[in-house]
């Protein structure tokens, strides 16, 4: 256990794509108990700063004229399934925590790590 | 080990939801059931697993076959009484205490398994779909298990539905004037569902423990229910558990296959082989006997046994006897034999090995040179006995009793060896 506490936050942004049949019921309940067991080991070693699942459904606002459409939801090939903020020491210890990602073994998850700016000091 | 509550509330949901909108929607129900479990896939690792998950996954459902219907036009056209009819009875169900819930899903799962096994349906169709609706097993697995396509399964599966819209098959219980056959078509199916799990012919060994296992949950869900609880479903369950407790031993640690004679009999599983004898118990009520009574009985015949050689050999051969009457089958005649090797010798047994009605339908069955060869080796014709031993190795596919076979084929060798050179005493 470090003592120097993590200066950094990130946001771990997982993109699903729908590839392949769907799962049976006994490789669904494997898939979701790995994802379980990865956010269980986050939350275990304090990495884990918030978390939350985003709806499918939603709106996208364009332009000056303010086109409202459903989304990008139904041409874009991933969807954004939800988030996880984690803390870490730097971007390289953030790619550590989300190469856990099961999703990224099964294939079918892209996660995107992005730095969060920290607030400018006064 | 994988838990399999998904698997388990796949079949509950869809016997919930195909009990409201009814077998001609059996498919629908099936589709909102996977999506509902395809969202909690998704959601529950971010959001935790829900205090009911069981109702969490009912009322997703739910609402994906609202909308399911509410989009399809069409359908909704041809039965406009079908939403409000969702709407109501699922949240009726979901506003019921759970005793009374738990009691529900059960009846509602037997009526499920009446309308699965179906006689409009062919038997390996009613396994299928018994497979897929109640017990949560994917195309994929089901093929897995059948050793067959999944493309063939979901055809088969789409043919069955099918079926079951074109003979307007009511998901309900059966009535009282047609009970005994259509129980008797759900025992047949079950014993199948089994047999298939236990039969070592191909397959992974976790898939096949899970088919005997959901057979025996089926059973048991049926003799709970007044309806089920016979002495033919007793018998079945009994014949179930009386060959499930002898799963562990069947397999030798170096991955072989065991048969009887050299299994390690501290290996069966006791508890397992009392629930069978409980269930002999109770089987015997009626004045009929059905193929399971007698099957069951030399399950029981064999757990009792303290070991091969001092088993009841006699009582074995009584219960063949009764079976062949009952039965006509090649295969059970075959395994008469055996048991008649043993009260009377190999020479009787392989004369009424030659007796076997439709014989011909056993030489493409590795199991019959199998038997035959060992009668023959016995009898002391060991260069017979190798011969039908070589007809069964070029039959089998499972290794563990290519492996058993070649044993046996050496064992011949030897025969022929001690043969071709008898005892010094004889020469001069």
């Amino acid at each position: 256990m470090s003592s120097t506490p993590p200066s950094a936050q990130f946001l771990l942004l997982f993109r699903h794509s729908q590839a392949g049949p769907d799962p049976t019921p006994a490789e669904m309940e494997q898939i979701m108990g790995k994802w379980m067991a990865w956010m269980k080991g986050m939350g275990a070693r304090g990495e884990m700063a918030g978390v939350n699942r985003l709806q499918d459904g939603g709106r996208v606002l364009r332009g000056p004229k303010v086109e409202v459409t459903d989304g990008p939801f139904t041409e874009a090939k991933e969807v954004v399934g939800g988030y996880v903020l984690v803390n870490a020491r730097d971007l390289a210890a953030a790619e550590v925590i989300a190469r856990g990602c099961p999703g990224l073994v099964m294939g079918n998850t892209i996660v995107e790590v992005r730095p969060v700016e920290p607030l400018p000091a006064m | 080990m994988v838990g399999h509550l998904f698997r388990r509330e796949s079949g509950r949901l869809v016997a919930i939801l195909a009990g409201r909108l009814g077998a001609a929607h059996l498919h629908l129900a099936e589709d909102v059931v996977q999506d509902a479990l395809l969202r909690a896939m998704q959601v529950w690792p971010f959001t935790g697993v829900p205090e009911n998950p069981s109702a969490w996954l009912l009322q997703t459902a739910r609402h994906r076959a609202f909308d399911t219907l509410r989009r399809d036009r069409v359908l909704a056209k041809k039965s406009p009484e079908l939403a409000p009819l969702i709407a109501e009875t699922a949240s009726e169900a979901l506003a019921a205490p759970p005793p009374q819930f738990e009691d529900e899903i059960a009846d509602r799962q037997l009526r499920m398994m009446f309308v699965c096994c179906s006689p409009v349906l062919p038997v390996d169709a009613q396994v299928a779909l018994v497979l897929r609706t109640l017990c949560g097993f994917g195309d994929r697995e089901i093929a897995a298990a059948f050793l067959a396509s999944e493309a063939a399964i979901t055809k088969k599966l789409v043919r069955a539905r099918k079926q079951l819209r074109a003979a307007r098959v009511a998901i309900e219980l059966p009535p009282a004037r047609q009970l005994a056959p259509r129980v008797a078509s759900v025992l047949a199916a079950l014993y199948l569902l089994f047999n298939e799990g236990y039969k070592a012919s191909h397959g992974d060994s976790l898939l096949r423990a899970d088919l005997c296992a959901e057979a025996i949950r089926l059973g048991e869900l049926l003799a709970a229910h007044p309806l089920g609880d016979g002495p033919a479903t007793h018998a079945l369950l009994a014949l179930l558990h009386l060959h499930a407790a002898r799963l562990p031993a069947r397999v030798a640690d170096d991955g072989s296959l065991l048969i009887l004679a050299a299994q390690d009999r501290s290996r069966w599983d006791r508890a397992q082989i009392a629930r069978g004898l409980a269930h002999l118990d109770r089987s015997a009520a009626g004045p009929r006997v059905t193929r399971w009574h007698l099957e069951a009985g030399i399950a029981a015949t064999h757990a009792l046994a303290p070991n091969y050689d001092q088993t009841n050999w006699l009582h074995i051969l009584e219960l063949y006897d009764a079976l062949v009457a009952l039965d006509p089958s090649p295969i059970i005649a075959l395994n008469r034999t055996v048991a008649l090797a043993r009260v009377q010798g190999a020479p009787a047994a392989l004369s009424a090995l030659e007796k076997i009605p439709r014989r011909r339908t056993l030489e493409s069955y590795h199991l019959f040179h199998a038997v035959r060869g060992q009668l023959l080796l016995g009898a002391g014709h060991p260069v017979e006995a190798a011969t039908a031993l070589r007809r069964a190795l070029a039959l089998v596919t499972v290794p563990a009793e290519r492996e058993f076979l070649q044993r046996r084929l050496a064992a011949c060798a030897e025969g022929e060896r001690t043969a071709h050179h008898p005892g010094s005493g004889n020469s001069h």
